[in-house]
């Protein structure tokens, strides 16, 4: 067997390279099922169910697609540039922060100003989100320091931001009034009026989901049919042409930089008016879902184009869903994050099968000394 | 009062029991990195190493000493066997080496493998464990004023630590294997002109990679925390300020160390401070490791950038024959 370095991809080739990789995951993760004692038959029927198929099944699903829909699309804008941004975590923090903010600020209107409300939101979270990423973007611009790192660490601060606005201060966002919230700890509930509106009635769709699939949009036009997004491309791929085709290395890692953690924190944004009308700083809930990392995890299925990140988003928006509503006995903790490993394992193994070709070499039929002596 | 109740000596002795596992993950990911592999697994692989420790000393029975180094052992093949994971994605199948560790540290880390495996087998932070290291009392000379529980009261794994960092660094200085892992990490292409196998050094060197990583996570289920918890909060970012450590120490074991107990300080003052009633917010205590990390890799950075002292050349670039 051989490996060829292919000259052109066939188009099917880039559908079928993904979709086999899930095919492969599911099995594997089947096989660590039935090792482990759970019929993976059973165990894949019910998260089918769970996920996309019971009733109910698909709204909920969009609820837990929305977060990593935004994160997944903030990785792939920056890992394009090979700037990986792992930071998307922290960057959603600081937007669930500031929107919660202008939420509050402005509490006191009437229903009618909702759409002013989502937008302030959306403008402050996606501030807030970009300066966060600014962080390790400036780092990296000017100090060539490893934004991989230095974007994870500033996870981890985000997160002691967020339990200390909530647990340890007289925050502004903590709630005070009454005697319980003084003993338990919790945010302040958002006004009815910075409550985003949902669509649809069998199945509901949150607003952030749509905000998402715009952002989707916006992102495709940025990188593919604008100057940006090819600068962004030779840079990738070629960190010295671009510098000799004089583009501006440093500002397009300070605006990439920024547009990843600007679209994270309107994910941040979207928690707060979509889902829980509140700031949650305690360590076991926005902190625990880890809807950063899962970004990242959709952006490399999705194989950072934005229209994929979109579907990949709800496929394993409805794995993230089927194991909250399975957690129990028989239903094993940590699952979904192993298949979310399987499957990011299976996907960068058939991103050979898109580079290269396997030839397995057949013995030769004809003599090729003969051939020549005819 | 003596003076081995003072705050610093305190801090000074938690500094080298929160320092072991960084060393220990930071000297892995130094043997990885110098022949040429990025490895961004090792919280993962501190994680699941952790769990398989704990379930050793759960699980097997007999002396403390026998147990405990059986639970070191698996947690090693446990960290080596997802390393070959990602060794096998990066160096055989070419595959983004930054994307594959994530992926590890996703798969194996606290909403992965290691949660799957800690609920499959019921543990909860409420399980007891049956054996743990204990602090020796090495040569009486544990009283002595400052440097006795510093130097002379802490457990195997921190003697051990000492002996595997003078270990990798003759190894890497002083013997041929050593200078042929060099090469392979250098200019792997000059390295399979002079004969060396440059797949199967790299597999080798992540694989113990890995397997330290393991330890690494051991030292938190068998010695610091004692116990087992899902989630990523036993080890905390550990993992990453490793990684991180191998940078501040420009590639070289020996620095390594110093890091270690620098960082492995850090992580221990809010637990140090807690005892004393400081009226410190607990949060900006937690945060301090991860954002001294940032600070010391930008003087790092900075500092370097002309020249990068230590670097592997061919860190993070696979190595395909055909094609160099």
């Amino acid at each position: 067997m051989k490996l060829e370095r292919r000259l052109s991809q066939p188009w099917w080739l880039s559908v079928a390279v993904p979709v086999g990789s899930l095919v492969v995951a599911f099995a594997v993760m089947g096989v660590i099922l039935a090792l482990t004692g759970h019929d993976p038959g059973e165990t894949y029927r019910k998260i089918v169910e769970a996920g996309f198929t019971g009733n109910g099944a698909l709204s909920a699903t969009l609820i837990s697609a929305t977060p990593i829909l935004f994160t997944g699309l903030a990785a792939a804008v920056a890992f394009r540039m090979q700037l990986f941004n792992i930071g998307a975590e922290g960057q959603l923090y600081l937007g669930a922060i500031g929107a919660s903010w202008i939420a509050l600020q402005f509490g006191d209107r009437d229903v009618t100003s909702t759409p002013l409300f989502v937008v302030a939101m959306c403008a402050a979270a996606a501030a807030l989100g970009a300066l966060w990423a600014l962080i390790p973007g400036v780092l990296r611009a000017f100090a060539r320091t490893n934004e991989i790192i230095t974007s994870l660490m500033l996870n981890y601060v985000a997160g002691l931001l967020l339990t200390y606005l909530i647990f340890d201060s007289s925050s502004y966002w903590r709630d005070t009034s009454t005697l319980q919230a003084r003993s338990f700890p919790q945010g302040k509930p958002m006004p009815d009026a910075s409550n985003w509106p949902t669509f649809g009635s069998s199945v509901v769709v949150p607003l952030g989901f749509l905000i998402g699939l715009a952002a989707a949009l916006v992102v495709w036009v940025l990188y593919s049919r604008m100057r940006f997004g090819f600068e962004v491309g030779v840079m990738a791929d070629s960190p010295r042409a671009a510098r000799y085709a004089g583009m501006r290395t440093r500002r397009k890692i300070l605006a990439v930089m920024a547009l990843s953690g600007a679209i994270a924190g309107i994910g941040g944004a979207s928690q707060i008016g979509d889902f829980t009308y509140t700031l949650d700083g305690s360590p076991t809930g926005l902190q625990a879902a880890a809807f950063g990392y899962t970004g990242i995890v959709v952006a490399a299925l999705a194989r950072y184009n934005p229209f994929a990140v979109c579907l990949v988003a709800v496929l394993i928006g409805g794995l993230l869903n089927a194991g909250y509503t399975l957690q129990g006995p028989d239903f094993p903790s940590g699952l979904v994050g192993v298949m979310q490993g399987i499957i990011l394992f299976c996907a960068l193994g058939g991103e050979l099968l898109l580079r290269y070709r396997l030839r397995i070499r057949r013995p030769r039929t004809v003599n090729p000394v003969a051939e020549a002596a005819s | 009062m003596s003076v081995n109740d003072s705050l610093l000596v305190i801090v000074l002795a938690q500094a080298v029991l929160y320092g072991t596992p960084l060393l220990y993950a930071a000297l892995g990911e130094l043997l990885a990195e110098r022949s040429g592999v990025l490895n961004l697994g090792v919280e993962g692989m501190m994680l699941f190493g952790a769990v398989v420790g704990f379930w050793i000393t759960q699980r097997v029975h007999g002396s403390a000493p026998e147990v405990l180094f059986l639970a070191v052992l698996a947690a090693a093949i446990a960290g080596a066997a997802l390393a070959a994971i990602h060794a096998f994605l990066v160096i055989t199948l070419r595959a983004n080496q930054i994307v594959s560790g994530l992926a590890l540290t996703i798969f194996a880390g606290g909403l992965g493998l290691s949660a799957y495996v800690g609920t499959e087998l019921g543990f909860s932070p409420n399980t007891p464990i049956e054996q743990q290291f204990r602090d020796l009392d090495v040569l009486g000379l544990g009283d002595l004023p400052v440097l006795g529980p510093v130097v002379f009261h802490q457990s195997v794994l921190v003697y051990a630590s000492w002996g595997f960092t003078f270990l990798v660094a003759l190894y890497l200085g002083r013997t041929r294997w050593g200078l042929n892992v060099r090469a392979v990490g250098e200019a792997p292409a000059s390295a399979d002109a002079m004969g060396i196998n440059v797949t199967l050094y790299r597999y080798v060197h992540v694989l113990v990679g890995g397997a330290f990583a393991g330890v690494a996570g051991a030292c938190y289920s068998l010695s610091i925390t004692a116990g087992w918890s899902s989630g990523d909060a036993l080890v905390g970012g550990a993992g990453w300020i490793a990684i991180a450590l191998v940078i501040f120490a420009f590639w070289r074991a020996e620095l390594c160390l110093v890091g270690a107990y620098l960082f492995g300080g850090l992580s221990a003052l809010p637990f140090a401070l807690q005892g004393r009633e400081v009226d410190v917010t607990p949060e900006f205590l937690y945060a301090l490791p991860y954002v001294m990390t940032i600070v010391v890799l930008v003087l790092v950075s900075t500092g370097l950038s002309k020249r990068r002292i230590g670097a592997p050349a061919a860190l993070g670039v696979p190595y395909v024959r055909e094609e160099r």
